[in-house]
């Protein structure tokens, strides 16, 4: 009866949130940009981040991408970070379009690990905004509009 | 007496427009059980689009591509022509990799798979990396195994991408190579 009621009771909790729900803690992971250099999600804490899981052959993640770098230039000296992970399978094809379009922010390959913690990238693009303390404000899915990633910004960067 | 016959009359009448109808729909793989092809939308896919490469007739939802491969006595062949990172997190159970076919090394692994296969092949080819309309990998595909002479190949219709058109919709998934 015991064992019965504990699973009654647990069938009536809440589901659990994914790991990547908002408000949650977003999962720390490492990787070696384009340039070599290791970085770590929790390099960037006290900053607020915008994660973009992207692919050179991804059309709508190509057309984010030159807002991405201009929210950089604007949003950067205030503490703004993009970090982009690319989920091409090579990284020849990520380099020709970093230098060919100047991005101005990190880039590493990512894989099927990674985005595991992030709760599966079936589907690109997937975007994280996480705030200073290294929350996950919110994740976007498929093409955004771009003024939704500004609003969301500007409103974590004036927060203390 | 009289009411029970007319009752029976018109249960038969429906019961043989039904079935008429039903006969009257395509079907999906020649050669293999029969599976009655409809385009009613599984829940969360849009309806299939008209496509200037990919004839509509030769689209499949993943509701019925699902059915066909618990069902049919010879399956066909799944072909994931996406990126690599996208199989290995989640891939239809049976399916192989051959790579993006927007490229020139999944177009090479295609070739190769199928090259000695028999042209009438049941084969499905399916992404799912972005939406349809936006996918660089399932006409480049589709066109390859139309120019060998395949004449049973469909596509996957993926509306949005594969983790909201065919995983979250509860369908069947393998993970890793």
């Amino acid at each position: 009866m015991c064992l019965a009621g504990l699973y009654i009771y647990s069938k009536r909790l809440p589901p659990k949130a994914p790991p990547t729900a908002s408000g949650n803690i977003a999962p720390e992971f490492t990787v070696t940009d384009l340039d070599g250099r290791k970085l770590s999600l929790s390099d960037y804490k006290g900053k607020v981040v915008l994660l973009d899981f992207w692919a050179t052959w991804c059309t709508p993640c190509r057309e984010e991408i030159p807002h991405f770098v201009e929210m950089q230039n604007k949003y950067g000296p205030q503490g703004f970070q993009v970090i982009g992970v690319s989920m091409d399978d090579d990284a020849k094809p990520v380099r020709e379009y970093y230098e060919k379009y100047k991005l101005n922010y990190p880039v590493a390959l990512g894989d099927d690990k990674l985005a595991e913690r992030f709760g599966g990238i079936l589907g690109l693009p997937v975007n994280f905004v996480i705030d200073r303390e290294g929350r996950i404000h919110a994740k976007h899915l498929g093409a955004t509009n771009v003024a939704t990633f500004d609003d969301e910004v500007s409103k974590l960067l004036a927060q203390p | 007496m009289q009411k029970r016959i007319y009752l029976i009359a018109i249960l038969s009448i429906t019961v043989g427009i039904a079935c008429n109808a039903r006969a009257q729909a395509p079907v999906l793989f020649d050669g293999t059980n029969p599976i009655v092809l409809t385009f009613q939308s599984a829940a969360g896919q849009s309806a299939v689009p008209a496509d200037d490469v990919i004839p509509r007739s030769l689209l499949i939802t993943s509701d019925e591509l699902s059915k066909s491969l618990q069902t049919a006595k010879e399956k066909p062949l799944v072909l994931q022509i996406g990126p690599h990172t996208l199989y290995a997190q989640a891939h239809i159970p049976g399916a192989e990799f051959m790579g993006a076919t927007s490229g020139d090394e999944g177009k090479q692994k295609l070739r190769d798979r199928v090259k000695s296969l028999p042209k009438s092949s049941a084969i499905v080819l399916y992404c799912g990396c972005c939406p349809w309309n936006h996918c660089p990998n399932v006409h480049p595909a589709y066109q390859l195994l139309h120019s060998m002479g395949f004449t049973n190949v469909k596509v996957l219709y993926i509306a949005n991408n594969f983790g909201a058109d065919w995983v979250n919709n509860g369908y069947p998934v393998a993970k890793g190579d």
